[in-house]
C-alpha cells in the first residue's frame, strides 16, 4: 500500500526520525493558518501517490502569505502530472505546508531500505547523490550507491550505519547522529513492515542538522493485518476507482489504458499470458483481472459487473483453467451476469480442466449467445475479432 | 524418474482446515501417502481417516514423514515452515498465499544452514506423475508421466503448460510451481539443477514472469551448466511498469525486470523462448519431434 508524504513523515517521526515541522491543509485557507503558525517562508507541497513532483510544478516555495494563497488556490484540484502519473496525471487535493529550509551550504544525500529478492533480505542502500532520480544514478554508475544487506534476525547493526556513514564522507564528529539517524530509519521499516522506506533527499544543514526533507514508504499489504493504525492511511483517492470495488470482493483488477478487451482469468500468471496473447492477435487488453484460485459464482458475478463497467471494453475473454476452480461453478457465475446485467458485449468464454463439460454444457442450454474456444490462440483471434467489430460499431 | 517427489514421499499436512483437508485427500486420491496432519491443539484425532498431531516433531517421530504441505493462514505460516525445518523434514511445500515479506525474510534465514529445501510460498506445489506423488494443489488428472520437467512461478499457467503437453501426448517427469512471491526458497535456479541432473528428465520447460531477476540467473545457469533443450515463456509481456501484476513479486521497478530483458537473456543462453503461451506445447513436441496428432 502506497501513503502520502506527509503520513511518512509522521511516522518517521514516530521513530525518532527529525523531519521539517509541516502541516496538511486540504484548501487555501488551511495553507494560510498552516503557514502562519509555521513561519515564513513556506513550501507547499502537493501530496499525491507519484513521484517526480518538483518537475511537474508540485512543488513551490512561498514567501509571503498573499504566496501561499495564490499557490495553494492554484496546486488544489489542479493535474499533477510527473513521469509516473500517466499522461492524464492526478488531481491534487492535499498540500504538505512545510517550514523553508535554508539550504545555502547543504547537502542532499540519498537513503533507503528495501527487501532485496537476490539476498532474501532487506538491504540499507546509501548514496552521496541524493535529490537525483536514483535509479538513473544506479544505472549511470552502480558503485556510487553502498549497500549494507541486514541480517534479519539481530538487524540494522552501529557497524553497518558507521560504514555507510563513512562512505558517504559523513563527518566524522557527527557519527553519532548519523547512525542514530539510520537506525531510527531501520527501526521505522520494521516497525512498519515496509517493502520499501526511501529519504531522498536526506538533508545536512549547514549547522550540521539532519532531516529526511521527502520521504516514501510502501507498506507491505500481506502484513496490515498487524497494524490496525494503519490501514486508514490508505487514501482511496488515489485509486482507481474500478480497483478499489475490486478489492472489495478480493479481485485482483488493473486498469490498463488503451485496451478495449476486457479479460477475466484465474491466477495472475495465466491472467498476464492472457493479455499478452491478446496483444499478439493484433488486438489489446483492457484490464488485468485475476479471480483468484477458488472464485466462487457470486464473485465471478461481480468480476463481470467490475469489468463491463470500463466503458472502453468492447469484447469479453474469459480464459479458466479449472484446477481448484471449476469451471461449472463459473459457468453459473458467468451465465447469471450475464442475464442479471444485461450485457451487450461479446464474449468469449475459453474454459480447461476441472467440470470442464458440464460448464461447456451449461454455457450451451443456458440460450445465451457465447462465443466459446478450445485453444488460447483461438480464443485470443476471436475476441480481437469481435471487439473491433464492436469499435466500428 | 522424478525429482523431490515419488513413491516414496510420506506426506504431512501443517493446517488441517477446510483447504488443508480438501488437498489432503486430493493428494491421497492422487496416489500419494499421506501420513498425517498437524493442528497444534487438535492431536490424537483423526480427520477424514488422517490421524492428528500437536506439532511437526510428534508427527515425523510418529509417521516417519519426510515432506509436509502446509496450508496454514498467513499469520502463522512463516512458524509454520520454521517448525518443519526445525523437525528436520527434507522438503517444506508452503502453499499459504499472503504471508508478509519481513516474516518470509526470517524464515528463509532460519533455513540457512539446515537441511531443509522449502518450496513456495505462494505455490501450486510440486508433482511427479509416473510416480503417482502430487504435493499440493495441482490438478493431478491433466498431467502424465514422462519426459519434461517443468518449473513455473504460476499456479494455473503452468497447468495451462501442461494441459498443451498432455494433449500432444508428452508426459512430464515433475511439474514444480516455485511461488509467485519476492522471497521463495527454491528459484527457477536451483529448479534447472535438479532437473538437469535427473536422468528421466529429457526436456526442459522454464515458464516466468516480469520482476526480479531470477530467469536471468537461471538463464546464465543454462548456458553453463545445461545441456538438455529447455523451452521458456515469460509471462507479463505487455504489463505496464510500476503495477503489481497480482503476485507480489510480479512487478517491473525501476525499468529493471522486464520480460523483453528476460526474454534476450534467455535466447542468449540457447533456450527456445516462445513469445505466445499457446507455443509451449508445440515448441517441446518439436525438440522431441513429435508430431502433433
Amino acid at each position: 500500500m502506497k501513503i502520502h508524504e506527509y503520513q511518512a513523515k509522521t511516522l518517521l517521526a514516530s521513530f525518532g526520525v527529525p523531519v521539517p515541522k509541516g502541516k496538511t491543509a486540504f484548501n487555501a485557507d488551511e495553507a494560510v493558518e498552516a503557514a502562519k503558525g509555521l513561519g515564513l517562508p513556506v513550501v507547499l507541497k502537493a501530496q499525491i501517490h507519484a513521484g517526480g513532483r518538483g518537475k511537474g510544478g508540485g512543488v513551490k516555495l512561498a514567501r509571503t502569505i498573499e504566496d501561499v494563497e495564490s499557490l495553494a488556490k492554484n496546486m488544489l484540484g489542479m493535474m499533477l502530472k510527473t513521469h509516473q502519473t500517466g499522461p492524464e496525471g492526478r488531481k491534487v487535493r492535499r498540500l504538505l505546508v512545510e517550514q523553508g529550509m535554508d539550504l545555502e551550504g547543504s547537502r542532499e544525500l540519498y537513503l533507503a531500505i528495501v527487501v532485496d529478492r537476490v539476498s532474501g533480505a532487506p538491504v540499507f542502500m546509501a548514496s552521496s547523490q541524493g535529490g537525483m532520480d536514483i535509479e538513473e544514478v544506479a544505472a549511470k554508475d552502480p558503485k556510487a550507491i553502498l549497500k549494507e544487506v541486514i541480517d534479519p534476525a539481530v538487524g540494522f547493526q552501529p557497524f553497518q550505519a558507521r560504514k555507510l556513514a563513512f562512505g558517504l564522507g559523513l563527518p566524522p564528529e557527527k557519527l553519532a547522529q548519523s547512525v542514530a539517524f539510520m537506525q531510527a530509519l531501520y527501526r521505522a521499516f520494521e516497525g512498519t513492515d515496509s517493502s520499501l522506506l526511501e529519504v531522498n533527499p536526506f538533508l545536512i544543514l549547514r549547522d550540521g542538522s539532519y532531516f529526511a526533507l521527502d520521504a516514501k514508504i510502501n507498506l507491505d499489504d500481506n502484513a496490515l493485518f498487524r497494524h490496525e493504525n494503519l490501514h486508514q492511511l490508505r487514501d482511496l483517492d488515489e485509486e482507481e476507482p474500478l480497483e478499489v470495488e475490486a478489492s472489495k470482493y478480493s479481485l485482483n483488477y488493473i486498469k490498463l489504458d488503451g485496451g478495449t478487451v476486457g479479460c477475466m482469468v484465474n491466477g495472475a500468471g495465466l491472467a498476464m499470458a492472457t493479455m499478452d496473447i491478446i496483444k499478439l492477435a493484433g488486438g489489446a487488453p483492457a484490464n488485468f483481472l485475476d479471480v483468484g484460485g477458488g472464485a466462487n459464482a457470486e464473485q465471478i458475478r461481480n468480476a463481470f459487473r467490475i469489468l463491463l463497467a470500463d466503458p472502453d471494453v468492447k469484447a469479453v475473454l474469459i480464459n479458466i483453467f479449472g484446477g481448484i476452480l471449476r469451471c461449472d461453478v463459473l459457468a453459473e457465475g458467468v451465465i447469471a451476469a450475464v442475464r442479471d446485467l444485461g450485457v451487450k458485449v461479446p464474449v468469449v468464454i475459453r474454459m480447461k480442466g476441472n467440470k470442464e463439460e458440464e460448464g461447456k454444457k451449461m454455457l450451451r442450454e443456458s440460450g445465451l449467445n457465447f462465443l466459446t474456444a478450445d485453444a488460447m490462440n483461438e480464443a485470443a483471434k476471436k475476441v480481437v475479432a469481435a471487439a473491433s467489430e464492436g469499435a466500428r460499431a | 524418474m522424478s525429482v523431490l517427489v515419488d513413491k516414496n514421499t510420506r506426506l504431512l499436512v501443517q493446517g488441517m482446515g477446510k483447504h488443508g483437508t480438501f488437498h489432503a485427500m486430493g493428494c491421497r486420491d492422487y496416489g500419494t501417502k499421506v501420513v498425517g496432519g498437524v493442528t497444534p491443539g487438535k492431536g490424537g484425532g483423526k480427520i477424514e481417516g488422517f490421524p492428528i498431531f500437536n506439532s511437526v516433531h510428534e508427527a515425523v517421530q510418529k509417521t516417519g514423514a519426510n515432506c509436509t504441505m502446509i496450508f496454514v493462514p498467513p499469520p502463522g505460516a512463516a512458524d509454520a515452515i520454521m517448525e518443519a525445518a526445525d523437525a528436520g523434514l527434507p522438503l517444506i511445500v508452503c502453499i499459504t498465499e499472503g504471508i508478509p515479506v519481513l516474516d518470509m525474510v526470517k524464515a528463509a534465514e532460519f533455513l540457512k544452514g539446515r537441511t531443509s529445501r522449502l518450496i513456495g510460498p505462494n505455490c501450486p506445489g510440486l508433482i511427479s506423475p509416473g510416480e503417482k506423488a502430487k504435493v499440493g494443489i495441482l490438478p493431478g488428472h491433466i498431467h502424465m508421466g514422462g519426459p519434461v520437467g517443468v518449473v513455473s512461478r504460476s499456479g494455473t499457467l503452468t497447468y495451462e503448460a501442461v494441459g498443451q503437453l498432455t494433449a500432444l501426448g508428452i508426459g512430464q517427469s515433475t511439474c514444480i510451481g516455485i511461488g509467485g512471491d519476492p522471497i521463495i526458497g527454491t528459484n527457477h535456479t536451483s529448479a534447472l539443477e535438479l532437473f538437469n541432473k535427473d536422468k528421466a528428465t529429457k526436456v526442459i520447460v522454464m515458464i516466468g514472469e516480469i520482476g526480479g531477476s531470477a530467469e536471468e540467473d537461471a538463464a546464465a545457469y543454462v548456458k553453463k551448466n545445461v545441456k538438455k533443450p529447455v523451452i521458456g515463456f515469460i509471462a507479463g509481456q505487455t504489463a505496464p511498469p510500476g503495477r503489481r501484476m497480482g503476485h507480489a513479486g510480479a512487478i517491473i521497478a525501476g525499468g529493471k525486470g522486464t520480460a523483453e530483458e528476460k526474454m534476450k537473456a534467455m535466447k542468449a543462453a540457447g533456450i527456445t523462448v516462445v513469445r505466445s503461451p499457446a507455443d509451449i506445447g508445440a515448441a517441446v513436441a518439436k525438440v522431441l519431434k513429435i508430431k502433433k496428432k
